[in-house]
């Protein structure tokens, strides 16, 4: 050993390099069955996650660093990409790629995975009365949830950019983005909520109906399938937000020779916004309408925590939920899942698209 | 010309303003309600709605007549200057010096009440709500019928700290592999690195139902499920390419030269992460952190599916969805526990809205 050590020093280096790192390595796996079976108080275990995940993973840093430089050359630039993409490769991998592929391989299949069926969920999905309300209530919220989103969000980036109080206005607007759906729907309760006619109304929008007059509604019961759109307000409200903080960010990057040479010309605020703004602006509409559309078809929480789903409310994300761990059908829980993703498929090509057209690799 | 132009842009203005006052105003009224209700008591919340604790007009008592006992109460009878039959006297009659005067309870024994129209508010607030609902304390209640119960409060203080303890975690571990993964498509060079590149930003808006079922039935076999490091794994693989993508934006975009200086001084690309390009993402960085913090707080399914039945482990969202399903009636606990979810997104996103913002701003793919 210390002759090692006196006639080439960077083996002993190398060799505590390589001790550490399998030490880390020790740490990571055994790091593992101790976060799973511990029983320690929850704060304290976060906190040892985190430092052991931390010290490990600085410990692989550095050794992997000094490995690398004790290589050759060719070699060690063939592996320095190792370290920094497999991480994060084998997650996404494992968590969002592979699942794909098993999902897919599993709505192939029966309830409980045991015998092959071909197509028969897919049939399944497309012919069932309650999957065909479930696809109404979900055009119902691509076309008013999503669609309203961006109008709204829209209409309040143009007059917040005129305002002068612009920026208290966008804040009071965006805050609902930092609230829980399972929260929201906690809110919109008290909007909504329905008493006897005889009884005083704590819900805000029967006390209005009622004091013009009107008889109280159970509204996110009763009056299908109108009553979805009392939970796609909820949404709108929750992400118009989002639609408005982009939009009043590509406002803003409209030169002003253009609105002003506009003026000149004598044209009205109005036409002002739907000749100029609107066309200039076109590409961050059409990204902010992609990705409200996909926040809208995976919608879940809202629908679970008001209605449970019944009343007719169902969504494809609740209807999976219900297919899969209700009603225990993994094959077709799982076709209902492709289906949902191969809603997405469209806006993942254009992502792509754009992508490769602006950043060549 | 232009003072035409200029009038004109002001009208508009004002006009612009107004709805857009009016927009606001309809944003925040849904919060602002519940919270008020919050800090009214129990039975107040239960039985009138939030706006009675603004200044109303509204019917009081004022006098209480006993019908005399030989009255006949199938005619027409009198009371304080008003003339009506028993059936009009239940629905309420104005006296000519407008005061309402109303028959309560049945025909044989029921009161008079004359009743004048008076302004009031509903202000007696309390934090009782709060303290129920955070600790797991007994406490008492009156329902509808008068009856007081005792019941349990939720401890949502435990909740409250399940949550924090997901979500630590759950930010720092997609922050960090995100972190070298973006530097390494941004800087390092290898066969495949646009293609791979690729399929990570395609894999953004991959619906998590798709992932669910296949993680799910290996955490069963892992003895993963309900554990803490189940949800921390599942939230930073879910998370990740978001980080990736959005962290590659920034570090792309450093300048060529700063890194190849550091490249012919010698230093490895470890050494270029770690002392050149980690110290300048501190503003990407924190957006990005902010943005997985305020996912992971407010995620309910990822918790529902992974942590589940296990009482001990749940976080904030489920209980509150709980409370919801369970006890939906206790709308005094749903106004606290809503407010105490919210609280801290709410401080992080009044603290950071600038970061937040810009976060928001560079993940959304633009063209």
């Amino acid at each position: 050993m210390s002759t090692y050590g006196r006639s080439s020093p960077s083996w002993l280096k190398l060799a505590l390099t390589l001790a550490s790192a399998l030490l880390a390595l020790l740490v990571l796996w055994q790091g593992f069955f101790f976060l799973r079976d511990t029983d320690l108080p929850r704060l304290l275990t976060a906190f040892i996650a985190i430092l052991g995940f931390g010290a490990a993973m600085s410990v692989l840093y550095v050794a992997t660093d000094v490995i690398l430089q004790q290589l050759p050359l060719e070699l060690s630039h063939r592996l320095q990409p190792l370290p920094f993409i497999v991480p994060g490769v084998v997650m996404v991998g494992y968590f969002v790629a592979l699942p794909m592929v098993r999902t897919l391989a599993a709505s192939l299949f029966n309830r409980d995975g045991t015998a092959f069926v071909g197509f028969a969920n897919y049939i399944q999905v497309f012919t069932e009365p309650f999957m065909l309300e479930t696809f109404r209530n979900n055009l119902l919220w691509l076309v008013f949830g999503a669609g309203l989103t961006v109008v709204f969000g829209l209409t309040i980036a143009a007059l917040a950019d005129r305002s002068r109080h612009e920026k208290i206005a966008k804040a009071i607007i965006f805050m609902p983005m930092a609230i829980s759906l399972v929260g929201a729907g906690v809110i919109w309760k008290f909007i909504y909520a329905f008493k006897d006619p005889s009884e005083p109304q704590i819900g805000l929008l029967n006390a209005i109906v009622v004091a013009f007059g009107g008889e109280p509604q159970a509204w996110i019961q009763l009056i299908q399938p109108w009553n979805n759109l009392f939970l796609i307000v909820i949404v709108i409200w929750l992400q118009t937000g989002y639609a408005m903080v982009l939009f009043s960010a590509a406002i803003k990057s409209v030169p002003n020779d253009l609105l002003e040479a506009a003026r000149i010309d004598g044209a009205g605020e109005i036409r002002i916004f739907f000749s100029i703004i609107i066309p200039y602006i076109r590409p961050t509409l059409i990204a902010v309408t992609a990705t409200v559309v996909i926040f809208t078809l995976k919608i879940f929480d809202i629908v679970l925590v008001m209605t449970g789903g019944q009343f007719g409310t169902d969504v494809i994300a609740t209807q999976f939920y219900n297919q899969y761990f209700v009603n225990r059908n993994a094959g077709l829980g799982s076709a209902i899942a492709i289906v949902l993703l191969a809603a997405v498929v469209p806006v993942i090509v254009y992502n792509l698209k754009n992508f490769n057209r602006n950043e060549p690799l | 010309m232009t003072q035409n132009a200029t009038t004109r842009v002001g009208r508009g203005g004002i006009l612009s303003s107004a709805v857009l006052l009016l927009l606001c105003a309809f944003w925040l009224l849904p919060t602002f309600g519940v919270l008020v209700s919050s800090f009214r008591a129990a039975d107040d919340v239960r039985s009138t709605g939030w706006w009675s604790v603004f200044p109303h007009r509204e019917w009081r008592l004022a006098e209480t007549i006993n019908p005399a006992l030989d009255l006949d109460r199938s005619g027409v009878m009198e009371f304080a200057g008003a003339r009506g039959t028993f059936e009009e006297l239940r629905a309420g009659i104005m006296a000519p010096d407008g005061r309402r005067v109303i028959w309560v309870g049945n025909r044989r024994l029921g009161t008079v009440q004359v009743q004048e129209r008076g302004w009031t508010s509903s202000n007696a607030f309390t934090l009782d709500n709060y303290e129920s609902v955070l600790t797991g304390k007994q406490y008492e209640v009156t329902n509808a019928q008068g009856v007081k119960q005792t019941l349990r409060g939720d401890d949502l203080l435990a909740a409250f700290l399940n949550s924090l303890a997901v979500t630590l975690p759950a930010v720092l571990l997609p922050l960090v592999v995100g972190a070298l993964a973006a530097y390494g498509f941004a800087w390092v060079r290898f066969p495949g690195r646009g293609l791979v590149f690729t399929i990570v930003v395609g894999l953004l808006v991959v619906p998590l139902q798709i992932s669910l079922v296949p993680v799910l039935s290996d955490y069963v076999r892992l003895g993963l499920n309900g554990t803490y490091l189940a949800v921390w794994l599942a939230h930073a693989g879910f998370g990740l390419p978001l980080a990736i993508y959005l962290l590659y934006n920034y570090i792309a975009a450093l300048p060529r030269e700063l890194l190849e200086a550091a490249t012919v001084d010698g230093a490895s690309h470890l050494q270029i992460f770690r002392l050149i390009v980690l110290p300048i993402c501190g503003p990407i960085l924190a957006s990005y952190a902010i943005f997985q913090f305020i996912w992971v707080w407010n995620d309910y399914l990822v918790a529902l599916i992974f942590i589940g039945s296990q009482p001990k482990v749940q976080v904030l969202t489920m209980r509150l969805a709980e409370i919801v399903g369970s006890r939906g009636n206790d709308w005094h606990l749903l106004t606290a526990g809503a407010f105490i979810s919210m609280v801290l997104p709410l401080a992080v996103f009044f603290g950071l809205q600038r970061y937040f913002v810009r976060g928001l701003t560079a993940g959304s793919i633009k063209s």
